[in-house]
Protein backbone atom coordinates (compact mmCIF):
# COMPACT_ATOMS: atom_id res chain seq x y z
CA UNK A 1 0.00 0.00 0.00
CA UNK A 2 2.62 2.21 1.34
CA UNK A 3 4.84 1.30 -1.53
CA UNK A 4 2.41 2.02 -4.30
CA UNK A 5 1.22 5.34 -2.86
CA UNK A 6 5.28 6.16 -2.97
CA UNK A 7 5.30 5.16 -6.37
CA UNK A 8 2.67 6.83 -7.60
CA UNK A 9 4.05 9.95 -6.22
CA UNK A 10 7.39 9.70 -7.80
CA UNK A 11 5.45 8.97 -10.95
CA UNK A 12 3.69 12.42 -10.42
CA UNK A 13 6.74 13.79 -9.48
CA UNK A 14 8.51 13.11 -12.69
CA UNK A 15 5.74 14.03 -15.10
CA UNK A 16 4.82 16.93 -13.11
CA UNK A 17 8.40 18.72 -12.58
CA UNK A 18 9.81 18.63 -15.67
CA UNK A 19 7.04 19.99 -17.15
CA UNK A 20 6.54 23.14 -14.61
CA UNK A 21 10.14 24.15 -15.07
CA UNK A 22 9.99 24.16 -18.92
CA UNK A 23 7.72 27.03 -19.79
CA UNK A 24 9.45 27.61 -22.88
CA UNK A 25 10.29 24.42 -24.45
CA UNK A 26 8.13 23.17 -27.08
CA UNK A 27 5.35 20.33 -25.92
CA UNK A 28 4.11 17.79 -28.21
CA UNK A 29 5.46 18.85 -32.05
CA UNK A 30 8.74 18.47 -33.64
CA UNK A 31 10.87 21.08 -32.88
CA UNK A 32 10.78 23.00 -36.00
CA UNK A 33 13.76 25.03 -38.03
CA UNK A 34 14.96 27.44 -35.96
CA UNK A 35 14.31 25.52 -32.67
CA UNK A 36 16.66 22.72 -34.35
CA UNK A 37 19.61 24.58 -35.27
CA UNK A 38 19.77 25.71 -31.53
CA UNK A 39 19.56 22.50 -30.78
CA UNK A 40 22.28 21.71 -33.10
CA UNK A 41 24.61 23.78 -31.79
CA UNK A 42 24.03 22.98 -27.93
CA UNK A 43 24.26 19.43 -28.77
CA UNK A 44 27.59 20.20 -30.79
CA UNK A 45 28.89 22.77 -28.37
CA UNK A 46 27.36 21.99 -24.92
CA UNK A 47 27.05 18.39 -24.75
CA UNK A 48 30.34 18.90 -26.53
CA UNK A 49 32.30 20.23 -23.37
CA UNK A 50 31.54 16.57 -22.35
CA UNK A 51 31.49 14.36 -25.02
CA UNK A 52 33.83 16.06 -27.54
CA UNK A 53 32.37 18.76 -30.26
CA UNK A 54 32.61 15.73 -33.21
CA UNK A 55 30.97 13.61 -30.31
CA UNK A 56 33.90 11.00 -30.56
CA UNK A 57 34.11 10.66 -26.65
CA UNK A 58 35.76 13.03 -24.32
CA UNK A 59 34.94 12.52 -20.43
CA UNK A 60 31.66 11.18 -21.63
CA UNK A 61 31.28 8.23 -23.82
CA UNK A 62 31.04 8.38 -27.40
CA UNK A 63 28.10 9.67 -28.87
CA UNK A 64 28.19 8.88 -32.54
CA UNK A 65 25.70 5.95 -34.36
CA UNK A 66 28.17 3.04 -33.92
CA UNK A 67 28.48 3.80 -30.47
CA UNK A 68 24.84 4.29 -29.68
CA UNK A 69 23.93 1.09 -32.13
CA UNK A 70 21.82 -1.32 -30.55
CA UNK A 71 20.80 1.10 -27.24
CA UNK A 72 17.12 1.80 -26.65
CA UNK A 73 16.07 4.69 -27.88
CA UNK A 74 13.64 5.41 -25.16
CA UNK A 75 16.08 5.05 -22.01
CA UNK A 76 18.98 7.13 -24.09
CA UNK A 77 15.88 9.90 -24.25
CA UNK A 78 15.62 9.04 -20.51
CA UNK A 79 19.64 9.40 -19.77
CA UNK A 80 19.50 12.75 -21.47
CA UNK A 81 16.05 14.05 -19.55
CA UNK A 82 17.13 12.98 -16.23
CA UNK A 83 20.97 12.53 -16.10
CA UNK A 84 22.76 9.15 -14.84
CA UNK A 85 22.93 10.20 -10.70
CA UNK A 86 26.25 9.22 -10.03
CA UNK A 87 28.08 10.08 -13.19
CA UNK A 88 28.68 13.46 -14.48
CA UNK A 89 25.82 13.53 -16.89
CA UNK A 90 23.55 16.19 -15.82
CA UNK A 91 19.48 15.99 -16.44
CA UNK A 92 18.82 18.40 -19.36
CA UNK A 93 14.96 18.59 -18.39
CA UNK A 94 14.70 21.88 -17.33
CA UNK A 95 15.92 23.10 -20.94
CA UNK A 96 14.58 20.14 -22.88
CA UNK A 97 11.25 18.70 -23.85
CA UNK A 98 10.68 15.24 -24.07
CA UNK A 99 10.25 15.64 -27.73
CA UNK A 100 13.08 17.16 -28.55
CA UNK A 101 15.37 14.71 -26.34
CA UNK A 102 13.99 12.20 -28.44
CA UNK A 103 14.73 14.16 -31.66
CA UNK A 104 18.35 14.36 -30.65
CA UNK A 105 18.37 10.62 -29.75
CA UNK A 106 16.73 10.09 -33.29
CA UNK A 107 19.48 12.54 -35.06
CA UNK A 108 22.05 10.61 -32.54
CA UNK A 109 21.63 7.31 -34.24
CA UNK A 110 21.09 8.65 -37.70
CA UNK A 111 24.81 10.72 -37.41
CA UNK A 112 24.30 14.07 -36.06
CA UNK A 113 23.90 17.04 -38.20
CA UNK A 114 27.01 19.98 -38.62
CA UNK A 115 26.83 23.18 -37.09
CA UNK A 116 26.05 24.99 -40.33
CA UNK B 1 81.62 51.29 -47.74
CA UNK B 2 80.90 49.93 -44.27
CA UNK B 3 77.62 51.72 -44.49
CA UNK B 4 76.63 50.04 -48.16
CA UNK B 5 77.11 46.56 -46.67
CA UNK B 6 74.68 47.47 -43.25
CA UNK B 7 72.53 48.88 -45.54
CA UNK B 8 72.58 45.90 -47.93
CA UNK B 9 72.33 43.73 -44.71
CA UNK B 10 69.24 45.24 -43.38
CA UNK B 11 67.98 44.76 -46.80
CA UNK B 12 68.71 41.08 -47.25
CA UNK B 13 67.21 40.01 -43.48
CA UNK B 14 63.86 42.10 -44.14
CA UNK B 15 63.91 40.90 -48.04
CA UNK B 16 63.67 36.90 -46.44
CA UNK B 17 61.04 37.40 -44.40
CA UNK B 18 57.43 39.20 -45.53
CA UNK B 19 57.30 40.98 -41.80
CA UNK B 20 59.07 43.31 -39.76
CA UNK B 21 61.42 41.77 -36.36
CA UNK B 22 59.34 41.35 -34.00
CA UNK B 23 59.60 39.99 -30.25
CA UNK B 24 56.97 37.52 -29.30
CA UNK B 25 56.12 38.26 -25.69
CA UNK B 26 53.03 40.22 -26.50
CA UNK B 27 51.41 37.57 -28.53
CA UNK B 28 48.87 34.74 -28.04
CA UNK B 29 46.72 32.04 -29.57
CA UNK B 30 42.92 31.78 -29.49
CA UNK B 31 41.24 28.33 -29.92
CA UNK B 32 38.59 28.89 -32.63
CA UNK B 33 37.33 25.29 -32.41
CA UNK B 34 34.53 25.64 -34.45
CA UNK B 35 36.87 25.35 -38.07
CA UNK B 36 40.39 23.71 -36.71
CA UNK B 37 42.18 27.11 -36.89
CA UNK B 38 43.55 29.18 -34.45
CA UNK B 39 44.38 33.05 -34.14
CA UNK B 40 47.34 34.77 -33.68
CA UNK B 41 46.71 37.62 -31.63
CA UNK B 42 49.10 40.07 -30.29
CA UNK B 43 48.14 42.53 -26.56
CA UNK B 44 50.11 45.46 -27.31
CA UNK B 45 48.02 47.29 -29.88
CA UNK B 46 45.43 44.30 -29.57
CA UNK B 47 44.67 42.75 -33.11
CA UNK B 48 44.76 39.80 -34.17
CA UNK B 49 47.79 39.25 -36.85
CA UNK B 50 46.58 36.22 -38.77
CA UNK B 51 45.43 32.36 -38.63
CA UNK B 52 46.73 29.26 -38.84
CA UNK B 53 44.51 26.81 -40.20
CA UNK B 54 44.37 22.46 -40.74
CA UNK B 55 44.29 21.78 -36.83
CA UNK B 56 41.95 19.07 -36.31
CA UNK B 57 39.46 18.84 -33.73
CA UNK B 58 39.79 21.91 -31.22
CA UNK B 59 36.88 21.39 -28.82
CA UNK B 60 38.96 21.31 -25.52
CA UNK B 61 42.05 22.33 -27.27
CA UNK B 62 44.97 23.33 -24.98
CA UNK B 63 48.50 25.03 -26.11
CA UNK B 64 51.91 25.30 -24.20
CA UNK B 65 54.85 27.39 -25.08
CA UNK B 66 58.45 26.86 -26.27
CA UNK B 67 60.80 28.57 -23.65
CA UNK B 68 61.80 31.22 -26.20
CA UNK B 69 57.83 32.01 -27.29
CA UNK B 70 58.53 31.58 -30.53
CA UNK B 71 56.36 28.46 -30.86
CA UNK B 72 53.17 26.98 -29.76
CA UNK B 73 52.36 23.64 -28.98
CA UNK B 74 48.27 23.17 -30.07
CA UNK B 75 47.05 19.80 -28.16
CA UNK B 76 43.45 18.67 -29.63
CA UNK B 77 40.49 16.85 -29.06
CA UNK B 78 41.72 14.22 -31.78
CA UNK B 79 44.83 13.75 -30.47
CA UNK B 80 46.42 16.10 -32.37
CA UNK B 81 49.82 17.50 -31.51
CA UNK B 82 51.00 20.41 -33.63
CA UNK B 83 53.90 22.92 -33.31
CA UNK B 84 53.24 26.26 -35.01
CA UNK B 85 55.34 29.02 -34.93
CA UNK B 86 53.71 32.11 -34.12
CA UNK B 87 56.12 34.32 -36.33
CA UNK B 88 55.62 32.79 -39.55
CA UNK B 89 52.10 31.79 -38.77
CA UNK B 90 52.52 28.47 -39.85
CA UNK B 91 52.69 24.67 -38.89
CA UNK B 92 56.28 23.01 -37.84
CA UNK B 93 55.17 19.94 -37.27
CA UNK B 94 51.95 18.12 -37.01
CA UNK B 95 51.27 14.29 -35.26
CA UNK B 96 48.44 12.29 -34.52
CA UNK B 97 49.51 11.50 -30.97
CA UNK B 98 46.11 9.35 -30.13
CA UNK B 99 42.86 9.52 -29.97
CA UNK B 100 41.57 11.72 -27.76
CA UNK B 101 43.47 14.04 -25.82
CA UNK B 102 42.69 16.18 -23.26
CA UNK B 103 46.13 18.84 -22.72
CA UNK B 104 49.88 18.99 -22.55
CA UNK B 105 52.54 20.46 -20.75
CA UNK B 106 56.36 20.92 -21.21
CA UNK B 107 59.21 20.30 -19.15
CA UNK B 108 61.26 22.80 -17.09
CA UNK B 109 64.37 22.21 -19.50
CA UNK B 110 61.54 22.93 -22.07
CA UNK B 111 62.55 20.09 -24.51
CA UNK B 112 59.78 17.76 -23.86
CA UNK B 113 56.08 17.76 -24.18
CA UNK B 114 53.82 15.70 -22.28
CA UNK B 115 50.12 15.07 -23.54
CA UNK B 116 47.72 13.47 -21.37
CA UNK B 117 45.31 11.22 -23.31
CA UNK B 118 41.54 10.67 -22.66
CA UNK B 119 41.34 6.95 -25.27
CA UNK B 120 43.55 5.16 -24.88
CA UNK B 121 44.25 6.51 -21.31
CA UNK B 122 47.93 7.50 -20.49
CA UNK B 123 50.56 10.35 -21.02
CA UNK B 124 52.90 10.33 -24.13
CA UNK B 125 56.57 12.54 -24.38
CA UNK B 126 57.76 13.84 -27.54
CA UNK B 127 60.78 15.63 -28.48
CA UNK B 128 59.75 19.54 -28.17
CA UNK B 129 61.54 20.40 -31.47
CA UNK B 130 60.91 17.43 -33.58
CA UNK B 131 57.87 16.23 -31.92
CA UNK B 132 59.84 12.63 -32.33
CA UNK B 133 58.01 10.29 -29.20
CA UNK B 134 60.20 9.28 -26.37
CA UNK B 135 58.29 7.82 -24.36
CA UNK B 136 54.82 6.19 -23.52
CA UNK B 137 53.19 5.61 -20.11
CA UNK B 138 49.50 4.19 -20.32
CA UNK B 139 47.63 4.85 -17.69
CA UNK B 140 46.81 1.52 -15.90
CA UNK B 141 45.57 2.23 -12.37
CA UNK B 142 45.71 -0.31 -9.08
CA UNK B 143 42.52 -1.41 -11.00
CA UNK B 144 43.98 -2.79 -14.04
CA UNK B 145 42.16 -0.59 -16.18
CA UNK B 146 43.50 1.60 -18.57
CA UNK B 147 42.11 5.26 -17.38
CA UNK B 148 41.36 9.01 -18.68
CA UNK B 149 43.95 11.45 -17.71
CA UNK B 150 43.28 14.66 -16.62
CA UNK B 151 44.97 17.78 -14.44
CA UNK B 152 48.57 17.00 -15.93
CA UNK B 153 50.95 19.64 -14.92
CA UNK B 154 55.06 19.89 -15.34
CA UNK B 155 57.05 20.24 -11.78
CA UNK B 156 60.06 21.57 -11.29
CA UNK B 157 63.07 19.00 -11.72
CA UNK B 158 61.46 17.80 -15.42
CA UNK B 159 59.01 16.11 -13.09
CA UNK B 160 54.98 16.21 -13.85
CA UNK B 161 52.25 15.43 -12.22
CA UNK B 162 49.02 13.78 -13.23
CA UNK B 163 45.52 11.97 -12.22
CA UNK B 164 43.73 9.02 -13.09
CA UNK B 165 40.54 10.02 -13.76
CA UNK B 166 38.19 6.58 -13.83
CA UNK B 167 41.31 4.91 -11.72
CA UNK B 168 41.22 7.18 -8.84
CA UNK B 169 45.31 7.97 -8.42
CA UNK B 170 47.47 10.71 -8.74
CA UNK B 171 51.17 9.74 -10.66
CA UNK B 172 54.27 11.73 -10.64
CA UNK B 173 56.67 11.07 -13.08
CA UNK B 174 60.41 12.08 -12.91
CA UNK B 175 61.84 12.40 -16.83
CA UNK B 176 65.58 13.37 -15.99
CA UNK B 177 66.34 10.51 -17.86
CA UNK B 178 64.10 10.05 -20.45
CA UNK B 179 65.04 6.45 -20.90
CA UNK B 180 63.85 5.60 -17.45
CA UNK B 181 61.24 7.92 -16.02
CA UNK B 182 60.67 7.13 -12.82
CA UNK B 183 57.25 7.04 -12.00
CA UNK B 184 55.65 6.89 -8.51
CA UNK B 185 51.71 6.00 -7.99
CA UNK B 186 49.42 7.18 -5.15
CA UNK B 187 46.36 5.31 -5.26
CA UNK B 188 42.85 5.49 -3.92
CA UNK B 189 43.18 9.58 -3.82
CA UNK B 190 39.46 10.06 -3.85
CA UNK B 191 36.60 9.26 -6.40
CA UNK B 192 36.79 10.89 -10.27
CA UNK B 193 39.26 13.49 -10.22
CA UNK B 194 38.44 15.94 -13.04
CA UNK B 195 41.60 18.49 -13.12
CA UNK B 196 44.62 18.90 -11.06
CA UNK B 197 47.07 22.58 -10.17
CA UNK B 198 50.02 23.39 -9.19
CA UNK B 199 49.91 26.00 -6.02
CA UNK B 200 52.21 29.06 -6.85
CA UNK B 201 54.85 27.78 -5.09
CA UNK B 202 55.17 24.79 -6.95
CA UNK B 203 55.12 22.54 -3.75
CA UNK B 204 51.75 21.05 -3.61
CA UNK B 205 49.85 19.41 -6.71
CA UNK B 206 46.07 19.28 -5.80
CA UNK B 207 43.38 17.60 -7.65
CA UNK B 208 39.55 18.26 -7.44
CA UNK B 209 37.32 15.83 -6.96
CA UNK B 210 34.17 14.98 -9.22
CA UNK B 211 32.92 11.73 -7.42
CA UNK B 212 32.65 12.48 -3.66
CA UNK B 213 33.54 15.77 -1.57
CA UNK B 214 36.99 17.26 -1.14
CA UNK B 215 40.35 17.61 -2.59
CA UNK B 216 43.07 15.23 -3.59
CA UNK B 217 46.40 17.24 -1.63
CA UNK B 218 50.09 15.84 -2.43
CA UNK B 219 53.13 17.14 -1.04
CA UNK B 220 55.65 16.96 -3.84
CA UNK B 221 58.22 18.38 -1.46
CA UNK B 222 57.30 14.91 0.89
CA UNK B 223 55.71 12.87 -1.17
CA UNK B 224 56.61 9.96 0.94
CA UNK B 225 53.81 11.49 3.25
CA UNK B 226 51.56 10.26 0.24
CA UNK B 227 48.31 11.69 -0.82
CA UNK B 228 45.49 13.27 1.62
CA UNK B 229 41.64 14.49 1.53
CA UNK B 230 41.31 17.95 2.36
CA UNK B 231 37.68 19.57 2.89
CA UNK B 232 36.55 15.70 2.41
CA UNK B 233 33.51 16.46 4.70
CA UNK B 234 32.93 20.07 2.77
CA UNK B 235 29.16 20.33 2.29
CA UNK B 236 28.59 16.70 3.55
CA UNK B 237 24.65 15.60 3.04
CA UNK B 238 24.17 18.43 0.88
CA UNK B 239 21.94 18.15 -2.32
CA UNK B 240 24.42 18.96 -4.88
CA UNK B 241 23.34 20.90 -8.43
CA UNK B 242 24.05 20.10 -11.56
CA UNK B 243 27.08 20.76 -13.14
CA UNK B 244 26.28 21.80 -17.09
CA UNK B 245 30.47 22.06 -17.61
CA UNK B 246 33.22 20.77 -15.81
CA UNK B 247 35.02 23.10 -13.79
CA UNK B 248 38.88 23.85 -14.25
CA UNK B 249 41.43 24.03 -11.71
CA UNK B 250 44.08 25.87 -13.97
CA UNK B 251 44.79 29.16 -13.15
CA UNK B 252 42.55 29.28 -9.96
CA UNK B 253 42.74 32.58 -7.80
CA UNK B 254 45.43 32.54 -4.73
CA UNK B 255 45.71 35.65 -2.07
CA UNK B 256 47.62 35.78 0.69
CA UNK B 257 47.53 32.01 2.32
CA UNK B 258 44.27 31.59 0.51
CA UNK B 259 43.23 29.23 -2.71
CA UNK B 260 39.70 30.39 -4.32
CA UNK B 261 38.59 27.01 -6.44
CA UNK B 262 35.30 26.19 -7.89
CA UNK B 263 32.65 24.65 -5.94
CA UNK B 264 31.39 21.34 -7.41
CA UNK B 265 27.58 21.13 -7.95
CA UNK B 266 27.42 24.07 -5.81
CA UNK B 267 26.83 27.67 -6.62
CA UNK B 268 29.56 29.22 -4.95
CA UNK B 269 33.76 29.62 -4.77
CA UNK B 270 35.01 27.66 -1.97
CA UNK B 271 38.22 29.00 -0.05
CA UNK B 272 41.03 27.02 1.23
CA UNK B 273 43.15 28.22 4.14
CA UNK B 274 46.89 26.72 2.48
CA UNK B 275 48.10 26.73 6.38
CA UNK B 276 45.45 24.27 7.47
CA UNK B 277 44.38 23.09 4.96
CA UNK B 278 40.89 23.79 6.11
CA UNK B 279 37.71 25.39 3.95
CA UNK B 280 37.93 29.29 5.34
CA UNK B 281 33.97 30.36 3.61
CA UNK B 282 32.57 30.85 0.46
CA UNK B 283 31.38 33.35 -1.66
CA UNK B 284 28.03 32.96 -3.35
CA UNK B 285 27.94 33.43 -7.07
CA UNK B 286 25.63 33.50 -9.87
CA UNK B 287 26.16 29.27 -11.04
CA UNK B 288 28.26 26.64 -11.36
CA UNK B 289 32.35 28.32 -11.70
CA UNK B 290 34.48 26.99 -14.29
CA UNK B 291 37.48 29.26 -14.23
CA UNK B 292 38.20 31.35 -11.10
CA UNK B 293 41.22 33.22 -11.99
CA UNK B 294 43.34 35.72 -10.26
CA UNK B 295 43.62 38.43 -11.82
CA UNK B 296 48.07 39.39 -11.61
CA UNK B 297 49.04 42.25 -9.12
CA UNK B 298 45.54 42.32 -7.88
CA UNK B 299 42.97 41.15 -5.04
CA UNK B 300 40.68 40.57 -7.70
CA UNK B 301 39.36 36.98 -9.12
CA UNK B 302 37.80 36.61 -12.33
CA UNK B 303 35.33 33.60 -12.40
CA UNK B 304 33.00 32.39 -15.19
CA UNK B 305 30.47 29.97 -15.50
CA UNK B 306 29.03 26.97 -16.80
CA UNK B 307 25.61 26.80 -18.75
CA UNK B 308 23.19 27.97 -19.15
CA UNK B 309 24.46 31.22 -17.07
CA UNK B 310 28.01 31.00 -18.89
CA UNK B 311 26.90 34.81 -20.48
CA UNK B 312 28.20 36.37 -17.35
CA UNK B 313 31.44 36.66 -15.74
CA UNK B 314 31.67 38.13 -11.77
CA UNK B 315 34.91 39.91 -10.08
CA UNK B 316 35.15 38.87 -6.45
CA UNK B 317 37.22 40.73 -4.42
CA UNK B 318 39.49 38.17 -2.48
CA UNK B 319 40.38 40.54 0.59
CA UNK B 320 36.33 41.66 0.88
CA UNK B 321 35.44 38.25 0.17
CA UNK B 322 32.32 39.20 -2.37
CA UNK B 323 31.25 40.40 -5.87
CA UNK B 324 32.16 43.99 -6.89
CA UNK B 325 31.40 43.27 -10.74
CA UNK B 326 29.17 41.48 -12.44
CA UNK B 327 29.77 42.00 -16.34
CA UNK B 328 28.08 40.39 -19.47
CA UNK B 329 30.42 40.20 -22.16
CA UNK B 330 28.34 38.27 -24.70
CA UNK B 331 26.91 34.34 -25.16
CA UNK B 332 28.99 31.60 -23.50
CA UNK B 333 32.08 32.62 -22.17
CA UNK B 334 34.66 29.99 -22.67
CA UNK B 335 37.47 31.24 -21.34
CA UNK B 336 39.75 34.63 -19.32
CA UNK B 337 43.58 35.07 -19.93
CA UNK B 338 44.97 38.14 -18.38
CA UNK B 339 48.08 39.98 -19.98
CA UNK B 340 50.68 39.38 -17.86
CA UNK B 341 50.82 42.44 -15.54
CA UNK B 342 46.70 42.30 -15.43
CA UNK B 343 46.10 45.09 -16.51
CA UNK B 344 43.84 43.58 -19.36
CA UNK B 345 41.56 40.36 -19.69
CA UNK B 346 40.75 39.27 -22.38
CA UNK B 347 37.92 36.52 -22.95
CA UNK B 348 36.19 34.43 -25.43
CA UNK B 349 32.57 34.42 -25.79
CA UNK B 350 31.64 31.77 -28.09
CA UNK B 351 28.02 31.82 -29.34
CA UNK B 352 28.64 35.79 -29.57
CA UNK B 353 31.73 35.18 -32.35
CA UNK B 354 34.08 37.62 -30.52
CA UNK B 355 36.85 38.50 -28.14
CA UNK B 356 35.93 41.05 -25.54
CA UNK B 357 39.02 42.40 -24.22
CA UNK B 358 38.21 44.37 -20.44
CA UNK B 359 40.49 47.04 -18.55
CA UNK B 360 40.77 45.45 -15.14
CA UNK B 361 41.03 48.21 -13.57
CA UNK B 362 37.83 50.34 -15.06
CA UNK B 363 36.13 47.16 -16.16
CA UNK B 364 35.44 48.98 -19.62
CA UNK B 365 35.78 47.28 -22.68
CA UNK B 366 38.75 48.06 -24.81
CA UNK B 367 38.11 45.82 -27.43
CA UNK B 368 36.38 43.89 -29.30
CA UNK B 369 37.77 41.53 -31.78
CA UNK B 370 35.80 39.24 -34.17
CA UNK B 371 36.65 35.38 -34.03
CA UNK B 372 34.85 32.39 -34.55
CA UNK B 373 33.38 30.59 -32.01
CA UNK B 374 36.61 31.25 -29.74
CA UNK B 375 37.45 28.91 -27.09
CA UNK B 376 40.78 28.68 -24.59
CA UNK B 377 43.11 32.11 -25.29
CA UNK B 378 46.73 31.36 -24.41
CA UNK B 379 49.22 34.23 -23.91
CA UNK B 380 52.88 33.48 -24.26
CA UNK B 381 54.19 34.54 -21.15
CA UNK B 382 52.74 30.66 -19.77
CA UNK B 383 56.14 29.69 -20.88
CA UNK B 384 57.54 30.48 -18.15
CA UNK B 385 55.71 30.20 -15.45
CA UNK B 386 55.66 26.38 -13.43
CA UNK B 387 52.90 24.44 -13.60
CA UNK B 388 50.72 25.85 -16.49
C1 LIG C 1 29.37 17.39 -17.61
C2 LIG C 1 29.62 16.39 -18.61
C3 LIG C 1 28.50 16.00 -19.57
C4 LIG C 1 27.71 16.83 -20.31
C5 LIG C 1 27.77 18.34 -20.41
C6 LIG C 1 26.83 15.96 -21.07
N1 LIG C 1 27.09 14.65 -20.79
FE1 LIG C 1 26.12 13.05 -21.55
N2 LIG C 1 27.24 11.80 -20.40
C7 LIG C 1 28.28 12.20 -19.59
C8 LIG C 1 28.86 11.04 -18.97
C9 LIG C 1 30.04 11.02 -18.02
C10 LIG C 1 28.13 9.91 -19.43
C11 LIG C 1 28.35 8.45 -19.07
C12 LIG C 1 27.51 8.12 -17.87
C13 LIG C 1 27.75 6.71 -17.40
O1 LIG C 1 28.87 6.46 -16.95
O2 LIG C 1 26.83 5.90 -17.51
C14 LIG C 1 27.11 10.44 -20.34
C15 LIG C 1 26.20 9.66 -21.01
C16 LIG C 1 25.33 10.12 -22.00
C17 LIG C 1 24.48 9.28 -22.81
C18 LIG C 1 24.35 7.77 -22.71
C19 LIG C 1 25.33 7.16 -23.64
C20 LIG C 1 25.31 5.66 -23.62
O3 LIG C 1 26.09 5.09 -24.39
O4 LIG C 1 24.56 5.07 -22.85
C21 LIG C 1 23.81 10.10 -23.68
C22 LIG C 1 22.81 9.70 -24.76
C23 LIG C 1 24.25 11.44 -23.40
N3 LIG C 1 25.17 11.42 -22.39
C24 LIG C 1 23.82 12.56 -24.09
C25 LIG C 1 24.15 13.85 -23.75
C26 LIG C 1 23.55 15.02 -24.35
C27 LIG C 1 22.54 14.99 -25.49
C28 LIG C 1 24.09 16.09 -23.72
C29 LIG C 1 23.75 17.56 -23.93
C30 LIG C 1 22.35 17.93 -23.95
C31 LIG C 1 25.06 15.61 -22.75
N4 LIG C 1 25.05 14.25 -22.79
C32 LIG C 1 25.86 16.43 -21.96
C33 LIG C 1 28.70 13.50 -19.36
C34 LIG C 1 28.10 14.63 -19.87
Amino acid sequence: MRNSLFKIGVLALALLLPAASRAEASTGAAPDAARQAVLVNMVREDCGSCHGLTLKGGLGPALLPDALKGKDAASLQLTILYGRAGTPMPPWNRFLSDTEASWIVEKLLQGFPDAH
Amino acid sequence: MRINSLLLSILLLSGCSSTALRGTGDLGVVIERANGKVQIVETSVRSVLGEVAELGDLSHATVEFSRDERYAYVFGRDGGLTKVDLLTRSIVKRVIQSGNSIGGAISSDGKLIAAANYTPGGVKFFRSDTLEQVADIPAIGADGKQSKVVGLVDAPGNRFVYSLYDGGEIWTVDMQDTAHPVISKFSGIGKEPYDGVLTPNSRYYIAGLFGEDGLALLDLWHPEKGVKRILGNYGKGEQKLPVFKMPHLEGWGFYEHYAFVPGVGRHEVVIIDMDSWTAAGAIPVASQPVFVVGQPGSSHIWVNFAFPDNGVVQVIDAAERKIIKTLQPGNAVLHMEFTPRGENVWISARDSDKLVVYDSATFATVQELPSAKPSGIFFTPRAHRIGW
